[in-house]
């Protein structure tokens, strides 16, 4: 017993992982012989202490992380939601609407915003799309890493680096006004990393057995990517393309050098200002002492935040509903 | 198979191959536009700048003798968003820890959605909500340390109320938090259950587990995870926008962490109504250039750190 207690004893000196003195307790044991097998320890107080405050500090990590998300959320739905609730926020626009005067609409500002992220869209999906084809199914070599160099590099760019290039080019270089179409153009360079990285990523779970079979039946290349990689792989792909959406609906960056706000509903994309739901709201972050206008501004914060959750959610629940269909 | 038919595929697969390469090229393309605009742009207007780029605080744009330099937009950018990364990693590391180790499985799913949920906030919001709500919760926090620790030259008062460098780099933590969360999540999921398995067996206990067979194997995947970090915080824009308060012209130099001052991208996007001369345009664009360089060479390490493990793994 006393063999027992000191070879215990020992092991918990010599650490957690101590082979040496697991093996000298089997010689020692053997020497005294006693019937009992060794007891199992739980390990020593300051090593189980160590390990209950460890999860003590991860579980107060994920309260300390909720508390912002709760906090924003909570802020901006209690100041915001009664103007949503009102019938003219989403049939309206502000035109006519001074700082002073409350509430108002906000579907020019909607509009602006969902035209710009379709139009986005629609430019950086293609080329995103078929970026992502070229590096999974055809390059090889040193234009495919150039390539595949440039997306991460343009991941990285920050979006008030993008709206000066585009700025330089379009307002600098080529002469044109500050339009809609000039916001998608930065927005397009913001968006096209996230396609082809969120697609490559999918194109690379299609299983080959599934193009070697489309080969062996000899299907040419191009239709074995459109009718057989593709369509597997698409409800991961439509989830990228939603989520670089959601991304591209809440930057400002742009939006601050490129698409000055007008309170008047605009759709021309490449005549006059064009408003967003952002500028609306910086727009009424300059009045902050008038209340109507906070409100406001809540307000359209609290709209813009339902739509980018709504991108996000289904995105998320195509994700969910199958990744990649073996 | 007729002769028609078989050309009109080869054809297609040509025109398809051709399609996407050109998609690729474009890509190429346009990030050597962006480097090749932004560099043309910037040169001439500091080639007609009378002050030090690098190592001068003044900002006059206009006129016959621009003079503008970097320094204090440099200092405040690279200093709340150092502050931000030392806020975010730990606490990022933790939350990715809990998600992956300890919490219970039903709560797995919903708590890592729940992270993710804080990315899909907009910046502007982040900002208003900084601006409104969260910063007079924060000024106590300085009030009390610039009394305390004072003697540190980083703690000293300045007399600023409104958005410091302190309280910048912690908005700016809640931003990047998700990142840091999500990266390292991916890699701690991964450690091969066998190293964990073999830890317990030899009587670890769940955090002796995580500290010699998670951590040491998610190590590059966290660097790298708080590389791309600091790239967002550097470029953070609109947020910080709101929350700064530019300093006054000719005020006095501190290291102060509660002083003012404006970052490379709040500068630009404060000014954005002067780009009416390609002088001022180039003098704004040859800060972007800094910028982009920046985040440049943070996201480089990052990938650099990230293929190094992936040669390890394989």
């Amino acid at each position: 017993m006393t063999a027992t207690s000191a070879s215990r004893a020992g092991a918990e000196l010599s650490g957690p992982f101590s082979f040496a003195s697991r093996t000298a307790y089997h010689v020692e044991a053997a020497d005294v012989a006693t019937e009992e097998p060794p007891k199992l320890t739980r390990g020593s107080a300051i090593r189980r202490v160590k390990d209950v405050v460890a999860k003590v500090v991860m579980w107060a990590a994920f309260g300390l992380a909720l508390i912002p998300l709760a906090w924003i959320l909570y802020t901006v739905v209690s100041n915001g939601v009664e103007l949503l609730l009102a019938s003219t926020w989403w049939t309206n626009s502000q035109r006519n609407i001074n700082a002073t005067d409350a509430g108002g609409g906000a579907v020019h500002a909607i509009q602006g915003t969902l035209i710009q992220a379709g139009v986005t869209g629609a430019i950086s999906v293609p080329v995103g799309v078929f970026t992502a084809i070229y590096l999974v199914e055809y390059g090889r070599g040193r234009l495919a890493r150039a390539i595949s160099f440039m997306v991460d590099i343009l991941s990285g760019v920050p979006s008030i680096v993008a709206a000066l290039f585009v700025y330089a080019v379009w307002v600098t270089t080529l002469g044109f006004q500050r339009v809609g179409f000039a916001v998608c153009l930065a927005l397009v360079l913001l968006m096209i990393p996230v396609v082809v990285r969120s697609t490559e990523e999918m194109l690379k779970l299609v299983p080959n057995e599934l193009r070697e079979a489309s080969y062996a039946l000899g299907v040419p290349k191009w239709i074995t990517i459109t009718k057989v990689v593709l369509p597997t792989a698409f409800s991961g792909i439509v989830t990228g393309v939603l989520l670089g959406l959601a991304r591209v609906m809440g930057e400002t960056a742009p939006l601050l050098i490129l698409g000055p706000y007008t309170k008047n509903i605009a759709t021309n994309l490449f005549d006059g200002y064009m408003p967003t739901l952002p500028t609306m709201i910086n727009q009424d972050r300059t009045e902050l002492g008038i209340d109507t206008a906070v409100d406001r501004m809540w307000a359209s914060a609290l709209t813009l935040i339902l739509l980018v959750l709504l991108l996000n959610l289904i995105g998320r629940l195509l994700a969910r509903r199958s990744g990649v269909r073996h | 198979m007729d002769d028609r038919g078989r050309s009109t595929g080869r054809r297609a697969d040509r025109l398809f191959s051709f399609a996407s390469q050109g998609a690729g090229v474009t890509v190429l393309v346009l990030v050597t536009l962006v480097c090749v605009f932004l560099v043309s742009q910037a040169i001439p207007a500091l080639a007609r700048n009378e002050a030090s780029f690098l190592t001068s605080r003044e900002w006059t744009v206009g006129g016959d003798a621009p003079r503008f330099g970097i320094l204090e937009l440099l200092w405040t950018t690279t200093a709340a968003s150092v502050i931000a990364m030392l806020v975010a990693v730990p606490v990022g590391v933790c939350v990715a820890l809990f998600i992956t180790e300890y919490a219970p499985q039903w709560l797995r799913r919903p708590a890592g959605n729940l992270v993710d949920l804080l990315a899909a906030v907009p910046s502007i919001v982040y900002g208003l909500w900084g601006l409104i709500v969260f910063r007079p919760i924060v000024r106590p926090i300085e009030d009390w340390l610039s009394s305390r620790l004072s003697w540190l030259p980083i703690f000293e008062p300045t007399g600023i109320t409104g958005g410091t460098i302190f309280f910048i780099g912690f908005v700016l933590a809640i931003m990047i938090l998700p990142i840091v969360t999500a990266i390292s999540r991916e890699v701690f999921a991964q450690t091969p259950t066998t190293h964990k398995e073999g830890a317990l067996a030899l009587g670890a206990t769940k955090w002796e587990m995580i500290h010699t067979a998670v951590l040491p194997f998610g190590k590059p995947g966290v660097i790298s995870a708080a590389m791309l970090a600091l790239g967002r915080a550097l470029g953070e824009t609109i947020a910080v926008t709101f929350i700064v308060s530019t300093l006054a012209v000719g005020s006095d130099w501190t290291w102060s962490l509660f002083n003012g001052g404006e970052t490379f991208a709040s500068r630009i996007a404060n000014n954005a109504a002067e780009f009416d001369s390609p002088q001022k345009t180039g003098a704004f664009i040859a800060a972007g250039l800094v910028l982009f360089i920046l985040t440049f060479v943070v996201n480089a390490i990052a990938r650099v750190v990230i293929e190094r493990r992936k040669a390890f793994t394989e």
